[in-house]
């Protein structure tokens, strides 16, 4: 299988008044037709990591890599024109709050069509049809209604939905969602996530997945990087992850209380450890 | 003896009714948590306990004393909160020394340099913090920050919020660790709003579900970690919550 991902010794730097600080320092990682999930705390560079892929890092922050590579299109070499041609249509990313990542002032429904119509020219009638039969596959169920909303019309679950249907609608290649569910409740949490996977797997998407949340990650993703101060600590399967080896990881892991929880106290980072200065 | 009774409660929010005959007992010294989901209102009770929800109906008395409708200085030294969010509770220009210190000279009390840096070392907080603003800190020293303020008036109950929903796991564990230890040093009363279940299992002794507006359950956190509970809504928030968790 060949890879729609190749990214080589990624770097992203912003230059501050005490000298660059760089912020993703030096990752590499394939990614095919897959689910890859991405861990780690704030701070730990990666949702830098998913912007820089579609290339969404402003100036004066920079991106450099040895190689970053989409189905065969070099995209650091992109214009910014080129660039977004791909955005979209190729590889679509889900932000963390529907509230502030939706236009406030178009309805739903002309928001969702108009992600598709920004890439290809279709009859109204067909973009019609195919914004309903969306927000029906992300389990809406009175599309025609939801359409005529505004997104302050919806609850935030609602929002997220509406969401994923627009960044589905082109139907990419690659998705990259950063932190898709941590504005929602734990109920619709499971719902919003269900609903990206089924489409994954059907349409054989690759995914990438960010999030601090480790369970989260390992029950949606195929293979996971642990991210600790822009570079990948850790690697490995999904289900593998209770048995990671880096302390770290291992840190993160029993941090989470549990259910039956019978610790008195639970464990805390001690970022001294491991940290290089 | 009770620490915070609530007898038939009813909110609104203008012509919405939010809960409905909401009956709570909470004794001394106790932990107890309002789980469900967004929506069901749970957030609403601890507004209404503590003043921002006006309008309701019923009874709500803490430590013996019913509270009124309107500020109530009295209550609010026996009683205060702590917001979920720790990057939208706290004045953005206003200091850690200011916003710890408001409370003080709101309620007259003098001794003011000694209790904010007591109070700051309590909540496991730096001195150099003190006169720093609230964008200058990271998300779990703003929520120690939020804490300190709460305990400023050396309140006796405390009403959290979902304290570490905005949290990354690891400073999540920091902040349930530090509310364990300050219930245990300070015999506190928590009454604590959230929908994950596992931090109820650390933190809690009782729980009660919430769904639309209505208690559905109380239990004993003990079932809940045997996975006991009666109600099929809150049986189904546990299976729910235990699929993530494994």
């Amino acid at each position: 299988m060949s890879n729609l991902l190749e990214v080589e010794n990624l770097r992203v730097t912003f230059p501050t008044p005490r000298g660059d600080l760089e912020v993703v320092r030096g990752i590499s990682f394939t990614l095919g037709r897959e689910r890859l999930g991405i861990v780690g705390e704030s701070g730990s560079g990666k949702s830098m990591t998913g912007r820089s892929i579609l290339q969404l890092i402003r100036a004066p922050g920079r991106v450099t890599a040895d190689k970053l590579v989409f189905d065969g299109v070099d995209l650091l070499k992109q214009s910014e024109r080129q660039m977004r041609a791909i955005r979209g249509a190729r590889i679509s990313m889900v932000m963390q709050d529907p509230k502030f990542s939706l236009n406030p002032v178009m309805t739903i429904g002309e928001q969702i069509a108009e992600a598709l119509l920004t890439h290809q020219k279709l009859p109204r009638r067909e973009v019609n049809a195919r914004v309903l039969t969306m927000l029906e596959s992300v389990r809406i169920a009175d599309p025609e209604r939801v359409a005529k909303l505004y997104p302050h019309e919806v609850s935030g679950g609602m929002g997220q939905r509406v969401m994923i249907a627009m960044m589905l609608i082109p139907e990419p290649d690659l998705l990259i969602a950063d932190e898709p569910t941590s504005a929602l409740d734990v109920s619709v949490q499971a719902q919003v996530l269900d609903i990206i996977d089924e489409l994954v797997k059907r349409k054989g998407m690759g995914l990438i997945f960010i999030s601090h949340d480790l369970n989260l990650v390992s029950s949606y993703c195929d293979r996971i990087l642990v991210m600790n101060t822009g570079e990948v600590v850790e690697e490995c399967k999904a289900g593998e992850l209770m048995a990671a080896k880096h302390p770290y990881t291992r840190g993160l892991i029993a941090s989470i209380p549990r259910l039956d929880e019978t610790r008195d106290e639970l464990p805390v980072l001690d970022r001294s450890a491991w940290a290089k200065a | 003896m009770t620490a915070l009774s609530l007898k038939n409660l009813d909110i609104s929010y203008g012509d919405v009714q939010i809960t409905h005959d909401v009956n709570l007992d909470i004794a001394d010294g106790e932990s107890f948590a309002l789980v469900g989901e967004s929506g069901s209102g749970k957030s609403t009770v601890l507004k209404a306990i503590a003043g921002l929800a006006p309008e309701w109906s019923g009874e709500i008395t803490v430590l013996g004393s019913s509270r009124g409708h309107g500020i109530d200085r009295a209550f609010s030294r026996q009683c205060q909160m702590v917001f979920q969010d720790p990057y939208g509770s706290l004045h953005p220009r206003k200091t850690v020394d200011a916003t710890l210190g408001e409370a003080l000279t709101i309620h007259g009390i003098g001794d003011r340099n000694a209790r904010i840096e007591e109070v700051m070392t309590s909540v496991g907080l730096d001195r150099k913090f003190r006169f720093r603003f609230p964008h200058q800190l990271s998300g779990g020293q703003r929520q120690r920050v939020a804490i300190a303020r709460a305990l400023m008036l050396k309140p006796k109950v405390l009403l959290l919020d979902e304290p570490t929903s905005a949290l990354d796991v690891s400073v999540q564990a920091e902040i349930l660790n530090l509310l364990k230890r300050l219930r245990r040093e300070q015999n506190l009363t928590f009454l604590m709003v959230t929908h994950n279940l596992a931090v109820v299992s650390f933190l809690c002794d009782r729980l009660a579900v919430m769904r639309q507006g209505r208690i559905v359950e109380i239990a004993d956190v003990a079932d809940l970690k045997r996975g006991d509970l009666k109600d099929p809504y809150s049986r189904e928030l546990m299976q729910i919550s235990a699929a993530h968790a494994n």
